[in-house]
Parts: structure tokens; sequence; C-alpha cells
């Protein structure tokens, strides 16, 4: 079973339009992961029923017993989130936004007044989609912390269902940035897509997380899209590829057709026309061909 | 007055919004344009900077000092984030996973767990010939994006005075760095596109500036492309829709060339001026 995860650094490359198409390609084959848990949209496209969703908790929150407060400010002292608000009588109280859940303020607490309790940061589900394939997707709750925690769930109950229903491939729609979220949906990735555009920020962005993707020593091919809207910086794109032996996938045009389809709540690839369906196969039968040698050559 | 320029979704227009904005209200206030993406920054990729001033950011973690250590475990046990562990009969610490709470190191009776300084990124102050631009950069490798943001709002505060219009390119998404750049916000800008993707990412934003009882409205970029469910949710909420910028493929071949927008088109120029009213009759509201 492999691992595939596609990031751009960038938002707004085309990601997730690009994942639900090989998706609804490999069918079957595949088992899909949405990671990008802070503002998930795959489920737009592939419209899976949920059979099962559960709340994810993850690290903690401090709350402060009213009744068994002092008000000697032990709690404020040693905060360094500014998370402990006092107001003009005295009372402490948590702002919840600010606290971290590192728990320094309950064990200081000289009467006990402080407990932490579990922090409910969002809902995973199990879903199907009307590719009766199997998706993992999932919420990060409003301002949480710890997506990284979250995505690294959603990667692992993609991986049980792959294993447990024998599918060969686990698509998974990273998020953007080079941030944590991102950091956990590489690791024990076997293959990252990046997916890019001719865009000065475009560029810029590919190169940061090629960085990332450079540390966790990973083979990763690009896709770059709307590759005729600047062809110099295409050009510019393809150099950089070459020079960090980045498989260079293939190149979309800029086709606003990707927007139509998505508008109507479909892939692109289920559109009637397709010259773009083609590259998209090809990207496919290129990215299982690529991941399956590589693990010829590591076993 | 601070505004912040987010959005649920990536790819939206943040920065081209900001940037274009920077400039256009600069012609008649004083503007100081923040980039917060610092996973991703890119509005410098659109101005013309000289730089004035760079320094290094550090996140403050506990470096174990084995020679005053007695194995007690309290700081182990005092880390709520498992970044510190005892292994056998030494401690180890894993500054990724590390918060800067310093609880293992103030708890540890011996203190063999001093905080030390690591650098998490980059701070740049720049000039352009008509505003002041910061750029903070975290280094590739580090996850916690939140320290380095709250480091770059200090520092904004400390340097420019409120008579500034300050603006705030920040990151995408929902979760702590966006509710880090904006909580301080006198009003917020989201920017979206008319698209099932664009709305649904829209409508996370919303709910999360109306978490953090946020004053706000909402730019239509791309406007032409997919449909007006945008413009129907907004006007069922009541939500003011700031502008809408158009959709066309001259305007993203000046993107991806790293120009500003508006100088060159006067259908640009049209809808920033629709944002710069409404923001600046506010800030007049709020003297």
């Amino acid at each position: 079973m492999k691992e595939i995860v596609v990031i751009s650094g960038k938002g707004g490359t085309g990601k997730t339009s690009i994942t639900a198409s090989l998706a609804v390609l490999g069918g079957r084959d595949v088992v899909v992961a949405d990671c990008d848990v802070d503002a998930a949209d795959m489920h737009i496209l592939l419209q899976p029923k949920n059979l099962k969703s559960e709340d994810f908790y993850s690290g903690e929150l401090a709350v402060i017993d009213q009744d068994a407060c002092t008000q000697c400010g032990k709690c404020f002292d040693v905060c360094r989130f500014d998370a402990v608000d006092v107001n003009e009588e005295g009372v402490h109280d948590i702002n919840e936004l600010s606290c971290e859940g590192c728990g320094y303020c309950a064990r200081v607490c000289p009467v006990n007044a402080i407990t932490n309790i579990p922090l409910n940061v969002g809902k995973w589900h199990i879903a199907n989609t009307r590719f009766d394939q199997p998706m993992v997707h999932a919420k990060l709750g409003i301002g949480a912390d710890n997506s990284g925690k979250l995505v690294a769930h959603v990667k692992n109950m993609a991986k049980e269902i792959a294993e447990q229903y024998n599918r060969n491939y686990i698509l998974v729609d990273g998020s953007p940035g080079v941030g944590c979220p991102v950091v956990s949906s590489l690791s024990g990735a076997h293959f990252v897509v990046l997916v890019t555009e001719p865009t000065v920020s475009g560029l810029h962005d590919l190169k940061r997380v090629y960085e990332l993707v450079n540390k966790f020593h990973l083979p990763a091919g690009c896709i770059i899209n709307k590759a005729d809207l600047n062809p110099d910086k295409t050009q510019e794109i393809l150099d950089f590829l070459k020079e960090e032996e980045i498989i260079h996938l293939a190149n979309l045009p800029y086709d606003e057709s990707f927007t139509i389809a998505m508008t109507d709540c479909k892939t692109i690839v289920e559109m009637d026309d397709s010259k773009i369906k083609k590259i998209l196969t090809e990207i496919w039968e290129e990215v299982k061909q690529i991941v399956n040698s590589v693990s010829k050559k590591t076993t | 007055m601070k505004i912040a320029i987010a959005s649920g979704k990536g790819g939206t227009g943040k920065t081209t919004l900001s940037t274009n904005l920077a400039s256009y209200l600069a012609e008649s206030h004083k503007v100081v344009l923040t980039d917060l993406d610092v996973e991703e920054p890119n509005s410098a990729l659109f101005l013309k900077t000289e730089l004035y001033y760079q320094e290094d950011k550090f996140k403050m973690i506990p470096q174990w000092v084995e020679d005053k250590c007695t194995l007690c475990g309290i700081c182990q046990k005092s880390c709520n984030y498992h970044a510190v562990i005892q292994i056998m009969d030494s401690i180890m610490v894993f500054p990724e996973l590390c918060h800067s709470c310093y609880a293992c190191s103030e708890l540890c009776p011996e203190d063999a767990l001093p905080m030390i300084p690591k650098k998490m990124g980059e701070l740049k102050h720049m000039k352009t010939d008509q505003f002041d631009f910061v750029e903070s950069r975290l280094i590739i490798g580090e996850e916690q994006a939140v320290p380095l943001i709250k480091q770059s709002l200090e520092y904004i505060d400390a340097k420019f005075s409120s008579d500034y219009i300050k603006l705030y390119d920040s990151p995408p998404g929902t979760s702590c760095p966006v509710i880090e750049a904006t909580k301080d916000a006198d009003f917020v800008i989201l920017i979206t596109e008319p698209t099932p993707f664009g709305l649904n990412d829209v409508i996370l934003a919303i709910e999360t500036m109306q978490e953090l009882k946020k004053d706000f409205g909402v730019v239509i970029n791309r406007y032409g492309i997919g449909n007006d469910d945008i413009i129907d949710y907004c006007n069922d909420k009541k939500i003011p829709i700031l502008a809408k910028i158009p959709n066309s493929r001259e305007i993203a071949i000046l993107y991806s060339r790293g120009e500003l927008l508006y100088k060159k088109l006067p259908e640009v120029k049209q809808e920033l001026e629709h944002i710069a009213d409404y923001i600046l009759t506010k800030k007049e509201a709020a003297i």
C-alpha cells in the first residue's frame, strides 16, 4: 500500500481539484484522506456519505474553579501565553483561545483550583465517496491548535482502512504552508505530488515546501497548473525541477473548466471534453508506476 | 487602525489585496503592511523594497545540564507536550514539540533545564517608496507559526504609532495561526472567490470571526466565475460585501509577474476605492 501526498506550499494552485480527479481515476484502488483539516473542500467534489463520525480530542484546556480560587495570582505569573485574565474584581479566568494547555498553572496552584480538561478540537469521519471508495476526512474546530495531530489521525485511519480492504493507494490532500499539518501529512508518505502555478508566489512557495519535502528524503513529482499563463515562469519552474531532480509530471493549461466543473460539484475528469482528462489520466498512470517502482528499489 | 486580510481558502487573493490596498492607501495615509503568513510569505514578491532592519527571531527551549540533573523526573511529568523525556539516565529535549511554557525549566529543583534561544525565523523591516513593510519568515522544519506571528505583532506595536493604518496579510485557514494574526485587528477583510470551495471556506472564516466577535466584511475576488451563492449568503446574513474584483486572464498574468494591479487596471482601482472608503469611514467613526 502506497501513500501519495499532494501539497503545494501556496494555496489555490488546484491541489484539491487535482487530487479529487486522481481519486476518481483511481476508483476502488484508492482510499482518500483529506488532510486539509483547516479548510477541507474535497467533500464538495466527492460527496461522501459519512458512515462513522467521532469527536477528536487532543491537548488540554485549563479551567479555574472559582469557588476554590483564592486569587493568589500564581497562575497569572507562570503563564507564558497571557491566557489568565484577571478582571477588576480580581477574578482569575482562562482565555480559551490563548490557553495552550501546558498545565503549568494547574501544577503551581496552591489550592488545586485548576484542572485540565481534554480539548475537543474537531470531528473526523469515515465515509464512502460517490465513487464507492473509502474516504477519511475531518474538520478542525475554530481556532483549534493541534491540527498536526488530527492530520496524523486521519492518515492513520486511512491506512487502517487501506490495509483492511486491500486498497493499493492512499491519496492525501494536504494543506497549504509548511507548518505542522504539512509536516504531519508528509510523515510516512511514499511519494509527494507538488502542484504549483507559474506565478512569482507559486514558484517561491514551491521552493520552500520542497525544502521541507527534502528533509523527509521523499521522492517528488510536480504538476504545473495554469502553465500557459506565464511561459517564462513555467520555464523557471522547469529549471528548478531539473536542478532538484524533481520529476516533471505534466503541465495543465489555464482552463476555467476546472471552475465550471467545481461549480457543478464535479471533478474535471467527469466532464466530456477532455484534453485535461487525458493529461490527468497519464499523470495517475505515471504516479502509480513511480510509487510501485520505488517500492521495488527499497525492498 | 489594524486591519487583517484573511480567508479560509488559500489562493483567493489575500496577498494581492494586501499589497494593492497598502499601496493605494499609502497615497494618502501612513501605512505599514505586515506579512503574517510566516509559512509562505509572498507580499515582498509584489513590492519594490529596500531592507531597513533585520533580526533573527527565537523561541525559547530547555537545554539539559547533565551535571546538575538528579534524574528526579519532574521535568518529564511537567511537560504536557512530551517534549522532555527521560530515557535511561539522560534527558532528551524535542524542540519541535516544545511550546516554550517554561514549566520544566522553572519546576526543575536543580536548575538543570535552563531555557535557551533557538532560532525559528527572521523578521525583516523593509521600506517601499510609499510605505513600511515587515515580513517574518519561518525556518523550514519549524512547525509552529504562532510564536513568530506573535513576535511580529509585538514589533509592529512597538515601532508604529496608532495613527498608522496597519495591514496584516494573514495565513490561510481557520486554526491557531489565523487566530493569532487576526485577534488584535479592529477590522477583518475576508477575501474569497465565488466558487463552492470559496463559499465553503469563507463560511468557516466567517464563523471564526463571529466567534472572535470581530467586525468584518467580505471581498469577492475573481468575480464572474462560479455562481452567485456567496452574494446570496452574505445578503441573507447581512454581511457587508466591500468589493467585487473581476475575474480576468489579464489580472492573472499581471499577478504571475509580481505586478501591482490597480495602477494598470482602473476596474481594480475602483474596487480598492470602495474598500478604502469603507475602512476609512470606520476609522473616523472610531476616533
